[in-house]
């Protein structure tokens, strides 16, 4: 069995975020984080393989050379096996042509029988949560979205997913795509000898030309070419003023409120 | 000197501080108020594989190297230096000494069960009258008609105690003539928490590193195995002051731990205080303060991490290790002294971690050989006699 888990460096959104002339965001210039849902993504594959030696767990990501740190840490906590997907021509890519690139690179990877891709629900630079869904559609194969719990046992596919107002138990077929959400695990901590090892794992870059036998991979489907979507304008949204909260639903707290308000000229 | 961190240096130093910051922080005002040794904290770092992170797989260790030990003891003391001590202590003061000096058998016997965290190590040289000097050890062992070795006597101070299951023990086996004085012989042994005559007595209540398991141990007609001792008979002084050389780069670790936690707490506080209708950080008395502090614990960096990397290129590093001590807890003791004066009346609180730092830096002067003892090596070492 092997599990697929796509990836991706995300800029750290509680800093402050950089944008350039084109609109795009800046991401050399923000620090970055690997995205949270997707290491929950990470840590299922992980408790799948701690539950069985053959599983192997492959990690997979598009982004710019850096990205690299992102995909080693991944191998410290466990993974077996790294793609990064890097090229010019990927670049500026939205959700649209990030998927067909990443489907691309899981059909060259090779999904199996029992094989499963896991994504994180969504990235926190996008927040669309698109990309897994779209995986799913462009590799035909089933998909569970807001995976809450995972039980694979006997061969047999078992997943909770969330939903706004309760959770729903599915068994799924696979080989399929599952997208998760942070109630599913807590992500374990790269392990000193996991680190040591980690630049000796198979890692593996592959550009536009070791994708392009791909009818989906041309210059004009990938990147920004490739993007329905455009990005019009990034911007930080103004900081709001810190409130006062005030505690109490008697009178002596409506009295205080009536007078800050009279202070304020507000009333 | 090059002190560019490799890749997986960087790595370990983000692991460290990721679980400094989560794991240990959200703890270390407990530790310290209820003198509560964090022992779950430590079989987290266990499976990380943070107790044996220099020693060869071979030996059950994480196969990094001394600099990344180093480091981690740096970023926990970062947050609390309790948890700092504990990872150096078995590490410095147990680990090590069975990797240096012990037989293959104990090296397989030991440092795979100290390397996974199931076992925890201690180190026991100080007794009522033998601290600074190590000539006034009483503990005594003596071979029996079994070809075993009885130990009697006492240790105090030993960290970790109340719970470590192997104990490096410095004993008298005999007496020797040296320059024609009658001098003790003093050798190391291994002993097991379980090992008939052993016990654990007074807990110590500390001024800082409260979590610390600081307590007394007692051998009392204790019998081990003849094949318990460490090392040559009679090398137990030299593989005690060697072992304490090493200790003595895990504690300046801890000292500059301490020293760049409080400087970093206290940065963020004088951002967010205001008097005067503006933050204390826009204050020049808070910046040429804080810069001189930083200055000085980036000095005191240096210096550890060079004894380190002499350490690990098998160098000579006795007064390395002397002078990043001496200079990293003097620097620990002055900066979050000068610390909690910038937090004024709030650092003198327990509301803020400012004076636990305070309180916690002082040991770094004294234990694992005093500043005083550290100005004795270096003094000897450039030939001030």
């Amino acid at each position: 069995m092997k599990i697929i888990v796509c990836v991706k460096q995300v800029p750290d959104t509680s800093g402050v975020v950089a944008v350039k002339e084109d609109g795009t965001m800046d991401r050399a210039a923000m620090a970055t984080i690997s995205n949270p849902d997707d290491m929950n993504a990470l840590e299922a594959a992980l408790q799948l393989k701690d539950a069985d030696k053959d599983v192997k767990v492959v990690v997979v990501s598009m982004g710019p050379p850096p990205t690299e740190s992102m995909l080693r840490e991944c191998l410290a906590m466990g993974a077996d096996e790294a793609y990064l997907i890097s090229a010019r021509e990927f670049g500026g890519a939205d959700t649209w042509a990030t998927s067909s690139t990443l489907t691309a690179a899981i059909n060259k990877i090779g999904v199996d029988k029992d094989d499963i891709v896991m994504c994180g629900r969504q990235a926190i630079d996008g927040d669309t949560a698109q990309v897994g869904p779209q995986i799913a559609e462009k590799l035909g194969l089933p998909q569970v979205t807001y995976v809450t719990a995972i039980d694979y046992s006997n061969g047999r596919l078992t997943v909770r997913r969330a939903l706004e107002d309760g959770y729903m138990t599915i068994g799924v077929q696979t080989p399929c795509v599952l997208t998760c959400i942070k109630e599913l695990n807590e992500p374990r901590y790269m392990s000193v000898s996991g680190i040591m090892g980690c630049y000796a794992k198979p890692y593996t870059v592959w550009d536009f030309n070791a994708l392009s036998d791909d009818p989906a991979i041309t210059v004009e489907q990938v990147g920004l070419k490739g993007s329905p979507t455009q990005v019009y304008k990034s911007f930080s949204p103004p900081v709001k003023g810190k409130g006062t909260m005030m505690e109490g639903a008697d009178k002596a707290a409506c009295d205080q409120l009536v007078s800050i308000l009279g202070e304020k000229h507000i009333i | 000197m090059d002190f560019k961190l490799t890749k997986e240096q960087e790595m370990l130093r983000k692991l460290f501080h990721d679980f400094a910051e989560n794991e240990v922080k959200p703890l270390a005002a407990t530790v310290d108020e209820e003198e509560m040794f964090p022992a779950e904290t430590v079989k987290k770092m266990a499976k990380l594989g943070m107790m044996g992170i220099y020693f060869p797989r071979e030996y059950g260790g994480a196969g990094a190297d001394y600099l990344s030990y180093v480091m981690a003891v740096e970023e926990l003391s970062k947050v609390c230096a309790t948890t700092g001590v504990i990872l150096s202590a078995h590490t410095s003061l147990c680990c090590n000494p069975i990797f240096d000096y012990g037989t293959e058998e104990q090296k397989q016997k030991y440092l795979p069960r100290l390397c996974s965290g199931e076992w925890l190590g201690a180190f026991g040289l100080t007794e009522p009258g033998a601290g600074t000097d190590a000539q006034g050890v009483q503990t005594t062992a003596v071979k029996n008609e079994n070809g075993d070795w009885v130990l009697n006597g006492s240790k105090i101070f030993i960290t970790n105690a109340g719970y470590a299951n192997v104990f490096i023990i410095i004993a008298i086996t005999g007496v020797v003539e040296k320059r024609g004085r009658k001098q003790k012989e003093l050798s190391a042994f291994i002993v097991e928490r379980t090992d008939p005559g052993f016990s654990v007595g007074k807990h110590e209540k500390k001024m800082g590193i409260r979590g610390s398991s600081t307590c007394e141990l007692i051998f009392e007609d204790c019998v081990i195995p003849g094949d318990r001792m460490l090392g040559r008979q009679g090398k137990g002084f030299n593989e005690a002051m060697a072992t304490l050389d090493g200790g003595r780069i895990g504690i300046a670790s801890q000292a500059l731990g301490i020293a760049e936690g409080a400087i970093d707490e206290t940065i963020a506080y004088t951002k967010e205080r205001v008097q005067f209708g503006r933050r204390i950080s826009q204050q020049q008395n808070t910046q040429f303060q804080l810069a001189d502090m930083y200055a000085r614990t980036q000095a005191a960096k240096l210096l550890v991490y060079s004894a380190a990397m002499k350490k690990q290129n098998h160098e000579p590093f006795s007064m390395d290790a002397a002078m990043a001590k001496l200079v990293a807890a003097e620097t620990a003791s002055d900066v979050t002294r000068r610390c909690v004066q910038l937090f004024g009346g709030y650092g003198y609180t327990r509301d803020y971690p400012i004076e636990r730092m305070m309180r916690d830096a002082k040991i770094t002067e004294i234990y694992e050989g005093t500043s005083e003892v550290q100005r004795m090596v270096i003094s000897g070492a450039i030939g001030v006699k």
